[in-house]
């Protein structure tokens, strides 16, 4: 699997990222300056979590107008991989690659802990790891994970059964309470139309190794390494 | 040739700012204050001299990046 991650100014959680991809590939991931306009010839590109651009204007405004994001679009369509965390979800909207966007988070707080996540489907390159109705831990931290969209637009996700993972309880329960954010209808992750683009707000990848805590978030790389690998 | 451009959340967007300051207002004594809603301005100094071409062009600019349709609507005034 040849994955590479792009940086962006204000971007912080590249680190965490790499040392996932090379866990789970055996491979250094190529690291991605914002400048860079040529991703041929890769897999998998994954925008990272952090502040790009320092948050400016909204989460991701910035980001999403960037030189490297023509040559995104270009890897979209050949109909690359492109996984989208935390700020990464928010570029992907800002630049229209998912539907919706991500709004401050219902409570105004920034929110620094774990939170639960159901796999709603175990059939994309993201979940082959995963059971579907799955439930696993993942660490999230965000200011502006509350994910919206109108209501023909999340009909839709769910109609075309695009919904990635939603916030649940530990025994898979779609509460009030498990969704701290607000996101509308739990969402925690979404999908492409083909598939091949992913966004969620939490961070699997710091969650690959016993020393992290756990592995909960390793099935995530472990399924994408296996159905990306040449 | 100035353009203001406002941004604020849509009608039925939530927008829990507005709410904290207004819980805030309340707690300072002003009494009598309803819904509170929380934007922003942005000033753009613009070359077009010509008022309708600068209003049109601050409106594209707002559609592209300034506001994110999707949750924001914007309004522009030349000043």
């Amino acid at each position: 699997m040849k994955a590479a991650i792009v940086v962006f100014p204000g971007i912080n959680r590249e680190r965490d990222m790499a040392i996932a991809l090379e866990t789970c590939s055996g491979h250094k991931p190529r690291m991605v300056w914002h400048k860079e306009t040529d991703l041929s010839g890769l897999d998998l590109v994954v925008i990272p979590g952090g502040f790009s651009y320092g948050d400016y204007l909204r989460c991701g405004a910035m980001a999403s107008q960037s030189p490297v994001m023509g040559a995104i679009r270009a890897h979209a369509a050949r109909g690359g991989h492109i996984l989208g965390v935390c700020n990464g979800f928010q570029i992907l909207t800002e630049a229209g690659l998912l539907p919706g966007a991500l709004l401050r988070n219902a409570g105004l707080r920034f929110l620094s802990m774990d939170c639960h996540l159901r796999v709603e489907r175990a059939d994309t390159a993201f979940t082959g790891h995963y059971q579907t109705g799955a439930v696993f831990r993942s660490p999230m931290a965000h200011g502006d994970g509350n994910y919206f969209a109108d209501d023909a637009t999340l009909d839709r996700l769910e109609g075309e059964n695009r919904v990635a993972f939603r916030y649940v309880t530990p025994s898979g329960e779609t509460t009030a309470a498990a969704n701290r954010n607000g996101s509308a209808r739990n969402i925690a992750g979404i999908y492409s139309e083909n598939l091949r683009i992913l966004g969620l707000m939490p961070h699997p990848e710091d969650l690959v190794d016993p020393l992290m805590g756990g592995t909960d978030g390793k099935p995530l790389f472990d399924g994408l390494v296996a159905a990306l690998a040449a | 040739m100035k353009a203001v451009v406002t941004v604020m959340l849509k009608t039925g967007v939530l927008d829990p700012q507005g709410k904290a300051i207004g819980q805030a207002l309340h707690g300072l004594g002003f009494a009598g204050v309803g819904e509170v809603r929380a934007g922003k301005v942005i000033e753009l100094e613009l070359a077009e001299t010509d008022p309708a071409k600068a209003k049109a062009s601050a409106e594209e600019m707002a559609r592209k990046l300034l506001a994110n349709t999707v949750i924001e609507s914007f309004k522009v005034e030349i000043a």
